[in-house]
């Protein structure tokens, strides 16, 4: 460097200079670091190595504890790599290990200095690179350096061989062939005299069995002579961690390591080890009953402890033994309980935990009610916590646990109105999910809802408007079991509500209007039913042609089907197919008399409260809270307070003729709004159901639909007749079923259709102003509440196994009657419904050991399996000797590629390095291994017997595991 | 295997980092920073335990010690065990407390070298290489002789130097 002097050198900064700097730096840090850093990338490319050596240890300090991102000068670090001085190689290895990575593209350059220091003869220096390399080894880091790390593991120096075993892992990872080189000498060091040396062997294995167990099945034997033999805590823990996972997978091993760890309970004084007992037991030995008991005695010690880290793991480890013994938690039910008010919060939850895993059907009420009291107490966030558990908990499994849904709706009821709580978008999905699926609740439900809807204060809290909006349509939807329609008609229009997203505040006007109807419908009930009666049956034939059309059992069923749709496009839209579309209903309406009287009946007593006076009352306190909301700026909201306008409209200069007239006898005037009612009554009182989450997949597009496509052109062309056809996908938005094939009967109905009133029109224009709002609203699907998702997907089926692409094909399927549990309702279930629930978690499939597996087991019997053979070996056998049979070539092409596979997938570079590999390998050492594994194949083709006599010998473990290789004994 | 060695000062400044597979210089101090969160809001007598997986991702544990002014964490997942780990951060702390006589936080700060070679010495690529802290304390002399001894080599700049700060 021209302008470095040696008064540069001189006067360089050192890194305690400069922490010592930094210190004095009390404001303005960052302008004495970016001075430093300035410095630094000057000093970094000093040609004198001390400078330079000096500059790169101040940046990895700087980029360690502050942050600085040193990519810049890796060529530096490579340059200085290469210094003979140990003080510059270490801050140059320090530097790299800290900032290199896969990416960086010096690393190539490294290969040379890393073997020359892997072959030197300071043991100081060789642990330096192995250092580096454990942190930064590449595919072909690992590959070309294999060779070095091999000579290494039998290294006289304990110091660096306990590197060059810990190195391994890495290079493993990286690059799986290297096992075939090294792995034999790490399985010797296993029985190194060194405990160090044992300890980070056990430790390599400990990783790769965590990833694979089983292809360390063989080397089982060895593990259980340390499992005995080892006094050092550390390696014993490694060893029962190998053991936890190798157990499970070999039930005469599980017998034999039973025992020497119950004994290691027993006699140790080390918590760690105990701990680590008691983990093996529970969760991989849980068959043994009395080693769970043991462990369980063991466990409750720690419960008692007063240190909370043996607290909080004695409470984890009866969690991992929850779920097969149960007692073992119930024997400690006390303790449980009392820490769910631990002032440690990692207690507080894993108790949680417990207590959850103790709900069953007979004392979900109680525990509850306990949690219930802990979450009023407790912090807002452990609140949630409690509140989120019992939700989850309860709705496992559709309800599972749940026999008194009273009980359970009611809990809701009172978790929405804690303070804390959060939860609202949980207990809105079940308050909803619940309504559907439990017929039996729904009474309770709406008391509930109505006791959450009265109340003013709990619009104030926006945690609770999801909650506010599923009681909203719960108690529209089942207004019929209401016991006072005026009041919840007051609870829904209160000025309040204006506190709601405008969203939701839609979901309370189209409540209002189903509240409306039902009250509208139960007054003329009451008051002219035998009207109603003949005009039904004066309208049958008048529609001979729909009758005729479908099968006569069928009839009322379709009519049912087709109503709501009909009746809540209407009434989302124009109003005016109410006047074109009263076949279908009013057929409907005589077939479904019964079901409709039978409902009204349920409400009975309140039946002498419609009277006219109150009835017209109501007509004008809604028309009164919805006229103001037409001016709002949310579309929905506009919508639906428009519909409820219009229908109050149509309905209000015929209510008090029907009262004169009525004396009179039936009149067509009359016949015309109740009429009307009576059809957007029978629209409401359709039953909505549940529907599998995967409904709407199986839904396949029309031909010719192209959702993508730009609809703006259907604006220019959006004469009256087209409408319908907008229909199909703008309403699809919110309430109204979205498939097009419901549309098909709304748009041959309108196509009858003579002209439009006045309401109608209004509503046509106000279509056409905001024909663009309907479009894209079309789109954010996902944006309206899961009520109206609900409602919306689960309009037809009450049971799912339809798929909605047929559904006209389903409109003709009779309801399927569940069937009739007797103490607890029936839950509807829906096949989608297990889906989530039994997708658990899978065990982690990871295949660097598909190599391990060759070397291990691939030349040697697998305990269940016809012999998978080496596939190296068996390549190299079949090269040298064609003695093999095709079967077994075959079993190892089918091997290669299952492996390769799976690799690809795992390590996307190993693929690669893997076929670089065979390319680079290294004749000397390699021959050898090959050369014994080749003849361990061959031996094995034809010696799998002798392989099961030896293990018939009562040797120590061997009997009990699968066959050891003879070069592992 | 361990995943990361944190020393942070209870005013959240870091004092030592190692992460053992790479992270970005960014994303470290994104994680101490929340680990110093969930460190500083917990109070003295409650468990060493840590919930990490909400910062660590998927089977990560955190086990963390407090001396004085310094918080001790080590994150690792489930091939180690909890209680073992504590005893290592013990080792660790122990071995510092013999090389530095009765460590502070300032012995910390201004043997930034120091102390990597110590935990080198202790954990190796995220395995525990060594437990006990007499092993480590002659490997770690040995080193900083070597180190000396390559710097007495050295031309008159570096001497200079050393003796500049002194």
């Amino acid at each position: 460097m021209a302008g470095f002097s040696v008064m540069d050198t001189l006067f360089q900064r050192t890194l305690e200079d400069l922490i010592k700097g930094l210190r004095l730096q009390l404001i303005g840090e960052s302008a004495f670091l970016s001075k430093a850093l300035d410095e630094i990338r000057r000093e970094a490319k000093s040609t004198d190595p001390d400078t330079k050596a000096n500059a790169l240890h101040k940046l990895t300090y700087l980029s360690s504890l502050h942050f600085y991102d040193m990519s810049f000068a890796a060529f530096h670090v490579v340059e200085l790599l290469s210094s003979t001085r140990f003080s510059h190689k270490k801050i140059a290895y320090h530097a790299a290990s800290h900032s290199f990575d896969e990416s960086t593209p010096v690393l190539v350059l490294i290969t040379n200095q890393l073997r020359k220091d892997l072959s030197s003869t300071n043991e100081l220096e060789v642990s330096l690179a192995l250092e580096c390399l454990s942190r930064i080894a590449t595919v072909d880091l690992a590959r070309d350096l294999t060779p070095e790390i091999f000579t290494l593991l039998s290294s006289s120096k304990v110091f660096v061989r306990k590197k060059a075993i810990g190195v391994l892992l890495r290079v493993f990872d990286k690059y799986p062939d290297a096992v075939r080189v090294c792995f034999k000498r790490l399985v010797e060091n296993l029985e190194s005299s060194d405990s160090q040396v044992v300890s980070v062997a056990v430790g390599v294995f400990c990783e790769l069995a965590l990833r694979e167990p089983r292809s360390y099945l063989p080397l089982a034997p060895e593990f259980y002579k340390i499992l005995v033999d080892s006094k050092n805590n550390w390696v014993l823990i490694k060893v029962l961690k190998i053991f936890a996972k190798l157990a499970p997978l070999e039930p005469r091993l599980a017998n034999k390591v039973v025992e020497p760890i119950c004994e290691h309970i027993r006699r140790t004084g080390a918590k760690s080890l105990l701990f680590e007992c008691i983990r093996t037991v529970v969760s991989s030995l849980s068959d043994y009953e009395h080693a769970v008991k043991l462990a369980v005695v063991k466990i409750r010690e720690m419960l008692v402890d007063d240190d909370p880290n043996l607290k909080y793991l004695g409470l984890q480890a009866l969690s991992i033994v929850a779920p097969n013994h149960l007692w073992a938690v119930l024997e400690n039910k006390e303790v449980v309980i009392k820490s769910l008010s631990d002032v440690d919060p990692n207690i507080k939850l894993e108790s949680l935990r417990l207590v959850m895993a103790m709900v069953s059907e007979s004392n979900v009420a109680e525990i509850c009610r306990v949690l219930v009291n802990y979450a009023l107490k407790s912090d807002p966030e452990f609140c949630n916590l409690i509140l989120g558990s019992i939700l989850s908990t309860c709705c496992r499994n559709v309800y599972e646990i749940i026999i008194d849904f009273d009980w359970y709706v009611s809990l809701l009821g009172e978790m929405s109105r804690m303070p804390h709580c959060q939860k609202g978008e949980e207990i809105e999905k079940q308050l909803i999910d619940i309504g559907m699926r439990v017929k039996d609740v729904r009474p309770e439900l709406v008391r509930v809802s109505r006791n959450l809807l009265i109340d003013p204060a709990l619009l104030g809290n926006p945690f609770l408007h999801r909650i506010l909006s599923a009681a909203a349509w719960l108690s529209g939807e089942y207004v019929e079991f209401s016991l006072n329609p005026f009041e919840l008609m007051e609870a829904l229009l209160q000025p309040r509500t204006n506190l709601l997203p405008p969203l939701l505040k839609a979901i309370y006007i189209q409540s209002a209007f189903k509240v409306l109807i039902f009250s509208l419908n139960s007054y003329l009930l009451q008051r002219g039913s035998p009207a109603s009666f003949s005009y039904s049956d004066k309208l049958l034939p008048d529609v001979p042609g729909l009758v005729s059309k479908r099968d006569i059992p069928e009839c009322s069923d379709l009519a049912s089907c087709d109503a709501p749709v009909l009746g809540k496009q209407d009434e989302g839209f124009n109003p005016r197919v109410l006047n074109q579309s009263f076949g279908d209903p009013s057929v409907e309406y005589g077939g479904e008399e019964t079901s409709t009287c039978g409902q009204s009946s349920a409400s009975a007593s309140l039946k002498d409260s419609f009277t006219h006076e109150s009835i017209i009352n109501l007509l004008n306190r809604v028309e009164l809270a919805v006229v103001p909301l037409t001016g709002s700026y949310d579309v929905e909201i506009v919508e639906r307070a428009r519909n409820v306008l219009c229908f109050i409209e149509l309905i209000k200069p015929q209510m008090p003729d029907c009262l004169v007239q009525k004396e009179e006898g039936s009149d067509r005037e009359e016949a015309e709004a109740s009429k009307i009612i009576k059809l957007m009554h029978d629209a409401f009182s359709n039953d909505l159901g549940p529907i599998s989450v995967s409904a709407q997949e199986r839904v396949s597009v029309p031909d010719g639909l192209v959702l993508e496509e730009n609809l703006e052109d259907l604006e220019t062309i959006c004469g009256d007749v087209q409408l319908p056809s907008l229909n199909s996908f703008s309403l699809g938005s919110s309430y109204f079923e979205e498939t097009a094939c419901v549309s098909i009967p709304i748009f041959q109905s309108r196509e009858e259709r003579g002209p439009s009133n006045e309401s109608t029109s209004l509503l046509a224009e106000h279509r056409k102003q905001h024909g663009l709002y309907y479009l894209p609203s079309e789109k954010k699907d996902g944006d309206y509440p899961a009520a109206n998702d609900l409602q919306l997907q689960a309009n037809h089926n009450d049971d799912d196994d339809e798929d909605l692409a047929k559904i006209t094909e389903q409109l003709l399927v009779p309801k399927k009657k569940p069937n009739h549990a007797k103490p607890r309702p029936v839950v509807v279930k829906l096949d989608g419904d297990q889906a989530p629930i039994a997708a658990g978690p899978h065990p982690k499939e990871d295949l660097l050991s598909g190599t391990v597996r060759d070397v291990l087991l691939g030349s040697e019997t697998a305990p269940t399996t016809r012999s998978p053979t080496n596939r190296k070996g068996k390549e190299k056998l079949n090269v040298d000797s064609a003695t093999d049979s095709k079967e077994n070539l075959g079993d190892g092409e089918k091997r290669e590629q299952g492996n390769s596979s799976s690799r690809k997938s795992k390590h996307r570079n190993s693929t690669v390095s893997h076929s670089k590999g065979r390319r680079h390998r290294i004749p000397g050492k390699k021959g050898d291994e090959r050369e014994e594994h080749g003849q361990k194949a061959k031996q094995k083709s034809s010696g799998r017997h002798k392989a099961r006599q030896r293990a018939e010998v009562p040797l120590n473990v061997v009997s009990q595991t699968p066959v050891i290789p003879d070069f592992l004994l | 295997m361990i995943r990361a060695v944190m020393v942070i000062n209870t005013l959240g400044k870091p004092r030592l980092a190692k992460f053992y597979e790479f992270q970005p210089v960014e994303k470290q101090q994104e994680l101490i920073r929340s680990v110093y969160g969930v460190l500083s809001s917990r109070a003295e007598t409650v468990s060493n335990f840590l919930d990490a997986e909400s910062i660590f991702g998927p089977d990560t544990r955190l086990v963390y010690k407090h001396f004085a002014t310094l918080y001790f964490v080590f994150v690792f997942d489930s091939s180690e065990n909890e209680l073992a780990m504590l005893d290592l951060i013990q080792v660790f702390v122990e071995t510092l407390d013999k090389c530095f006589k009765n460590v502070c936080e300032l012995d910390v700060v201004l043997n930034y070298s120091k102390m990597h070679t110590v935990l080198d010495e202790i954990i190796f690529g995220g395995q525990v290489l060594e437990t006990s802290s007499t092993e480590v304390l002659k490997a770690v002399e040995e080193i900083s002789k070597l180190e000396t001894a390559s710097n007495a080599i050295s031309l008159v700049p570096k001497s200079v130097s050393s003796w500049r700060s002194r």
